[in-house]
């Protein structure tokens, strides 16, 4: 917040990437990567309150035993509706494709990704892919779960399956175009200076996200191929009926969709580490530790797919495998957490909105991740698998960790992005308001999975009401943090003063060019001469 | 500063310093790619194996109704299209125009010519009604009678792996021809030279990845049960 008058002047009267071209088009047809990451925070903006609604709707229909707002099938199609927005259209493109699209290049002094066209094309994917998943809402809706599991959703469900299956498998195309992009950018196009262990470790989050998206993504893909095959010619790939083996499906599938959840948690760790270091002003404790583990996770989330499928019926020995495997990955995560805690030991700490996230998500994440040390247990599994507590652990990482995160990176470089302050007043009660709200909304659901509440069903036994009133109560306050924000943050689009190039006072490349950016990001490319978060006495005085 | 990296060759991006990163980017691109190919063509082929190993007399007994002779000559036909678009990326790096354009169209005519044997198969598969969600029957296999049941149905599993897998592999045949009419129009203008021919170079390595699928499908479809 240390900007002079005469910065805020100069800025004013400099061309940025937001006046370089007007009209529709410009942004349509553009192919800077600010831009595009821009239009992606729009789109995202649209399918995580589209899902939103899905699971309003459900937290209203679970306030009481029975059924009295919506119906099973009904039900049915809403949690799929939720899972299916919520996962591929908001989770995993939501910190890539809006803040790596936007930040990675100018983190590595790049004048833009490595293949501008491509990235653009990435967009017009996840479009289409959205609207095919919108236009199987509206031919009624799908009922398999996000998950699609055969032989259910190939022989049974009468919904638009292939409709949404489409949809998924276009918006993988976006995904891959993404991480592409990222892993060759990091590769090829950094700055005179910037080696590899002076990359901020957000952008060693986009680099491990990136190996995950490329890898695991075309997997998928021929899972929903298979599926609009089975169900389009009734022939029996996953079909038992027919020769076909049902697990074969849940393998393919969960190949891709546990490493997916490192999609969705890594880049928030990237985030948090720039939020830690910055209003500790002290560089991030075991800098290489926190970039190697970032990688590590990458790694070893490719070799555990199998805790998903304790019950599937998969090899007892298989199973066990799994298991330790799955305990492999805390390690690599506890790093993280003992090293933000590190960073914040004796740091000179200040609590504006992005501080606010990055400690919610520290807690948050530990939460999460110790109960998925629970899950990956095979007894306990057992017990609680299909239940709540499930849900409410990965909604810790997915909600609690990775939308926090989401939170803080927007409203850290919110200012970069826009050349606007947002009003701190209402970020710090926003901040605050969702960290309440999703505790309220789903602590009470570990303790329902626990006493063996199922998911996916729309009524339960009346002795497990009061903890569900608790979480849709929670539910409803958690929805006004998160609207809280887009009305406030729209508004500072007119309302917000201007800020110069660096309002927080941080290091990093993305601070040294004006806010916003111009065109092609640097005026002159940066030669780096320091190591990341170079936070010192003299620069905590300026 | 922009001006003078551009001021080095036309088709220099705005954003690269020179055309040495260009290259090495559009390289590692390519190659980036081509390991999703690798990811989503490896999806296929484990589930394949996971069916092959738990059934194997289903693979022997439908294997035997492909015809060797018409896969080994496209296996041949592939691999010679591989030897040609190597000359033509070689003719990219000496910037002989001629030949690009002439070692680019015979490995499309190599290709096309893949495609139009293949298309001979799949009709004669489908006389024998062996397109499974189509016109499948189990009577042209003469599967023995004392074979489980859960074999004789996995012999139909044969066949959806078969079409699904060499219908991909067609598709990016396809898309790879596309590809290469583009880049031989590029050629003919005389676009590429020592210096610049990263498209060339690109398209081929996808043509070669092409190829190499079709080295592993050969074996698993059509030589299942050679041995005997």
């Amino acid at each position: 917040m240390s900007a002079t008058i005469e910065e805020v002047e100069t800025q004013r009267t400099e061309e940025n990437y937001l006046t370089a071209d007007y009209g529709i088009w410009s942004w349509f047809f553009t192919t800077d990567h600010k831009r595009i990451g821009i239009m992606y925070m729009i789109s995202i903006t649209f399918f995580f309150f589209l899902g939103g609604a899905a699971a309003t709707l459900m937290r209203l229909e679970l306030m009481t035993p029975g059924g009295d707002v919506v119906q099973a099938e009904t039900y049915n199609k809403l949690f799929t509706l939720h899972g299916v927005m919520m996962i591929f259209f908001f989770l995993v493109p939501s910190i890539p494709a809006v803040l790596g699209n936007f930040l990675l290049p100018i983190m590595i002094g790049a004048r833009d990704l490595a293949f501008p066209k491509i990235n653009l094309a990435s967009w017009y994917f996840y479009m289409v892919g959205g609207l095919f998943t919108v236009w199987a809402i509206l031919a009624g809706g799908v009922d398999t779960g996000w998950t699609f599991y055969t032989p259910y959703s190939t022989m049974f469900s009468n919904t638009s399956v292939i409709l949404a299956v489409v949809g998924v498998f276009i918006n993988g195309f976006s995904s891959i175009f993404t991480g592409l992009n990222f892993l060759v950018t990091v590769h090829k196009m950094r700055a005179p200076g910037m080696t590899w262990f002076r990359l901020p470790l957000f952008v060693w989050a986009m680099y491990a996200t990136s190996i995950i998206l490329v890898l695991a993504t075309p997997v998928i893909a021929v899972a929903m191929f298979l599926i609009i095959l089975e169900r389009s010619f009734g022939v029996g790939i996953f079909n038992p009926k027919l020769g076909g083996d049902p697990i074969l499906f849940q393998h393919l599938f969960w190949f891709y969709s546990h490493p997916v959840v490192y999609v969705m948690i890594l880049p928030g760790m990237g985030v948090v580490s720039e939020i830690v270091a910055c209003f500790a002003r002290r560089a991030v404790f075991g800098y290489k530790f926190m970039a190697y583990a970032l990688l590590a996770i990458a790694v070893i989330g490719f070799l555990v797919w199998g805790h998903h499928m304790f019950v599937s019926g998969q090899s007892m020995y298989g199973s066990m495998v799994f298991s330790m495997l799955s305990f492999l990955v805390a390690i690599p995560s506890a790093i993280k957490i003992f090293n933000w805690t590190a960073t914040i030991h004796k740091g000179s700490l200040s609590f504006d909105t992005p501080m606010l996230y990055a400690l919610g998500f520290i807690g948050l994440f530990t939460i999460g991740g110790l109960t998925g040390l629970m899950l990956a247990s095979l007894a306990i599994d057992v017990h609680v698998h299909d239940t709540y507590f499930v849900v409410a652990h990965f909604h810790y990482i997915m909600v609690g960790s990775a939308v926090m995160a989401y939170l803080g990176g927007l409203h850290f470089w919110w200012p970069k992005m826009t050349g606007r302050m947002y009003p701190e007043i209402w970020g710090k009660l926003s901040a605050l308001v969702v960290f309440v709200g999703f505790n309220l909304t789903f602590f009470p659901q570990f303790v329902l999975g626990y006493l063996g509440m199922p998911r996916r069903y729309y009524e339960y036994p009346a002795e497990f009401q009061v903890l569900n009133v608790m979480s849709t109560a929670g539910a409803s306050i958690l929805a006004v943090g998160y609207v809280l924000p887009l009305i406030y943050l729209v508004l500072s689009l007119w309302l917000g003063p201007k800020v110069g190039s660096n309002p927080w006072n941080a290091t990093g490349l993305e601070w040294q060019t004006s806010s916003p950016p111009p065109k092609h990001n640097f005026d002159v490319t940066p030669v780096v001469k320091e190591p990341p978060y170079a936070y010192s006495e003299e620069r905590n005085l300026t | 500063m922009t001006d003078v990296a551009h001021a080095s060759s036309p088709h220099l991006a705005h954003h690269f310093e020179d055309m040495g990163q260009q290259r090495a980017s559009a390289s590692l691109g390519m190659w980036t790619f081509l390991g999703t190919e690798v990811m989503f063509f490896g999806g296929l082929f484990a589930a394949y194996c996971a069916y092959r190993f738990s059934s194997p007399d289903a693979f022997r007994i439908a294997s035997r109704h492909l015809s060797v002779l018409l896969g080994s000559i496209n296996t041949a036909v592939l691999l010679t299209s591989s030897l040609t678009v190597a000359l033509a990326v070689r003719a990219g790096q000496t910037g002989d125009r001629k030949e690009q354009v002439r070692y680019l169209l015979l490995t499309m005519l190599l290709g096309v010519a893949f495609l139009g044997i293949k298309a001979v198969e799949y009709s004669m598969e489908f006389k024998d009604h062996l397109v499974p969600g189509w016109n499948f029957s189990y009577s042209v296999l003469h599967i023995p009678s004392d074979v489980p049941e859960r074999t004789a149905e996995r012999t139909e599993l044969f066949f959806v792996f078969y079409f699904f897998m060499t219908g991909l592999h067609a598709l990016h045949m396809i898309i790879g021809i596309g590809v290469f009419a583009w880049i031989t129009h590029r050629a003919r203008r005389g676009e590429f030279t020592p210096e610049y021919h990263t498209p060339l170079e690109c398209s081929g390595l996808y043509w070669h990845f092409v190829d190499i699928v079709w080295v592993f499908l050969y074996p698993l479809l059509y030589l299942v049960d050679l041995h005997k």
